[in-house]
């Protein structure tokens, strides 16, 4: 492991078209971190996490993770994939593919182990979301939980040093949101750096490290999680809280 | 039959408005076609000891009019397995009735099957199997091409396809047999139109190719690429085996209508199925014959690929079990 920071952005923006998505990002995520990024919709949030696994480009400023900068070199942008997982909200797994080869098949094209070893992992990482029994099944037979549970094993399955997860439980049904949330809880507990973009306010408030208000392609503020709820500085940030927060 | 409402609608050839008006019906065209004068009438009413005649003409007509209206009657109330398999035999029935009017010569279509099965049907599946692993090929390297923002790679296959697609089938089989000499390139006869059906067809099915490739959501990519996963296997271990769902049913398409296109090849004088039966028919003025008996070896191996698309499909729809 490099000394550097997982993720270090410096002056970021991007722009679709005229409209500006990113708008001077400075931003470092520290080892062990959790961040949560909120905000209202469209204020640039999923694109931020999006841009730091080069699944967005970008066009001004700068991201290194673990001190590798991003370029288009298809070198840097494979070395920068290789240590970041990403969680999606549609959650993305292949349909065609069983849970267990899911999450097997990077393992074995990508980092290149074994069919064995490579099931070994995925199954030991199927464990550790507590889905195990699923290994056979195919996506389209299991509940929205259980299949982000499985996006999660598999991105974890590569051990990245940083995970990302976009809105991990806006698509689900809301008895099944818990589910998801613990296995995050689990994994911070084991230390993994996280960005989590997320409206679920209840949650950040006792996972989050840091939390982050995002609006208009801007950090609005930002801080550790009790201040930030406690006693924002912004008007904005009082008014996105008050609204979101009316709910619980 | 994922489209079938559950609602049981009454049949609708049952309804006395309906059934009763398609009996009169019946009954008036059979005695203006003068069913009374048709052989199996009276072979039937001589059967009976009776001599046809205009005496005769309005009881036959009512017969016939009763017997297909009682058939359609009890079809209609058969479920819908048994009514596709009563409808296919009846109807296979009719069309074996109608091959049979024409008087068909039977010794002269034995003769000549075995030429038909061994040279003809060998070149024509020889020529149809070649194109169809050919034109596979070409379109998914067509539609490779034109999802990639490469211009070369992406005019290539724009102006492959706007040729192929654009000019007739007949035409490109000349230009390759006859028109490739000219610059120095003689090809023969089954390579040319091996080339030629391979191009034409991998041209249309670059389109489905691509149409496939595209109907599969962004966040697969997105997936696939976030973990790690290179160019190559996105595209054949994540994307191409979704897709495939989406384009076996009008890849089957292409691969019949090209089994049939194959006979235009017998213009630049290949021994395939159409050209022997053409040639072989005409020495003793046998056409029909030899014109039924290709038809149905066509039909027969049409059939064959739609089995094996729907085994292909089953088994990429695999996932979607629920």
């Amino acid at each position: 492991m490099s000394a550097d920071p997982p993720v270090e952005i410096r002056g970021l923006s991007k722009w679709f078209g005229a409209f500006r998505a990113l708008d001077g990002i400075d931003l470092t995520i520290g080892a062990a971190e959790r961040l949560v990024i909120c905000g209202p919709s469209g204020s640039g949030k999923s694109t931020l996490i999006r841009t730091i696994n080069a699944l967005e480009s970008f066009q001004e400023g700068e991201i290194r993770v673990g001190g590798v900068r991003l370029t288009r070199e298809p070198a840097a942008v494979r070395a920068i994939r290789l240590q970041v997982g990403m969680v999606f909200q549609q959650f993305n797994l292949f349909p065609h593919m069983t849970v267990l080869e899911n999450c097997a098949l990077p393992l074995r094209r990508v980092r290149g182990l074994a069919p064995e070893t490579a099931r070994d992992r995925a199954m030991s990482y199927l464990d550790k979301v507590r889905i195990p029994e699923q290994a056979d099944k195919y996506p389209a037979q299991l509940s929205g939980g259980q299949q982000q549970r499985v996006a999660i094993a598999r991105a974890l399955a590569m051990e990245p040093r940083l995970m990302l997860l976009d809105e991990p439980t806006s698509a689900l049904d809301p008895e099944m949101v818990k589910e998801v949330l613990d296995t995050m809880v689990a994994l911070a507990a084991d230390g993994m750096t996280m960005a989590v973009v997320t409206h679920e306010m209840g949650f950040a408030r006792h996972f989050a490290t840091r939390e982050i208000f995002m609006d208009q392609g801007r950090i609005i503020e930002q801080g550790p999680t009790e201040a930030f709820f406690a006693d924002p500085r912004e008007e904005r940030t009082r008014t996105f809280l008050r609204q979101v927060l009316r709910r619980d | 039959m994922n489209f079938a409402d559950n609602i049981d609608y009454p049949p609708v050839l049952r309804r006395p408005t309906v059934f009763l008006p398609i009996l009169v019906v019946l009954f008036l065209g059979l005695l203006r076609a003068d069913a009374v004068d048709w052989p199996v009438a009276r072979a039937v009413l001589s059967g009976m000891g009776l001599a046809p005649g205009p005496s005769l003409a309005m009881p036959v007509a009512a017969g016939l009019a009763a017997l297909i209206g009682a058939n359609l009657w009890i079809v209609t109330g058969l479920r819908t397995r048994w009514q596709v398999w009563a409808v296919w035999a009846e109807l296979a029935l009719l069309l074996a009735v109608f091959f049979v009017s024409f008087n068909l010569s039977y010794a002269f279509i034995q003769r000549k099957i075995w030429i038909l099965l061994s040279v003809g049907l060998v070149n024509t599946l020889l020529i149809s199997a070649c194109s169809i692993v050919f034109a596979f090929v070409l379109a998914l390297i067509g539609a490779i091409a034109k999802l990639s923002s490469n211009g070369l790679a992406l005019g290539v296959a724009n102006f492959y396809t706007s040729l192929f697609r654009g000019i007739p089938l007949l035409m490109q089989i000349y230009l390759i047999y006859l028109g490739l000499p000219q610059v120095g390139i003689v090809v023969d006869a089954i390579p040319a139109g091996i080339a030629a059906l391979s191009l034409c067809y991998g041209a249309y099915m670059t389109e489905i190719f691509r149409g496939g490739i595209e109907s599969i959501p962004r966040g697969q990519w997105e997936a696939a690429r976030a973990l790690g996963l290179r160019p190559g296997d996105t595209l054949f271990r994540v994307i191409l085996p979704q897709a495939m769902r989406v384009i076996i049913p009008p890849t089957g398409n292409q691969f019949i209508a090209m089994l049939k296109d194959s006979s235009l090849v017998s213009v630049v004088g290949v021994w395939e199925l159409m050209y022997l039966a053409r040639t072989q028919g005409q020495s003793e003025f046998r056409h029909i014959e030899m014109m039924i008996t290709a038809s149905l070896i066509y039909w027969a191996f049409s059939i064959a690929l739609e089995m094996i698309q729907a085994r292909v499909e089953r088994h990429f729809g695999r996932d979607h079990v629920r």
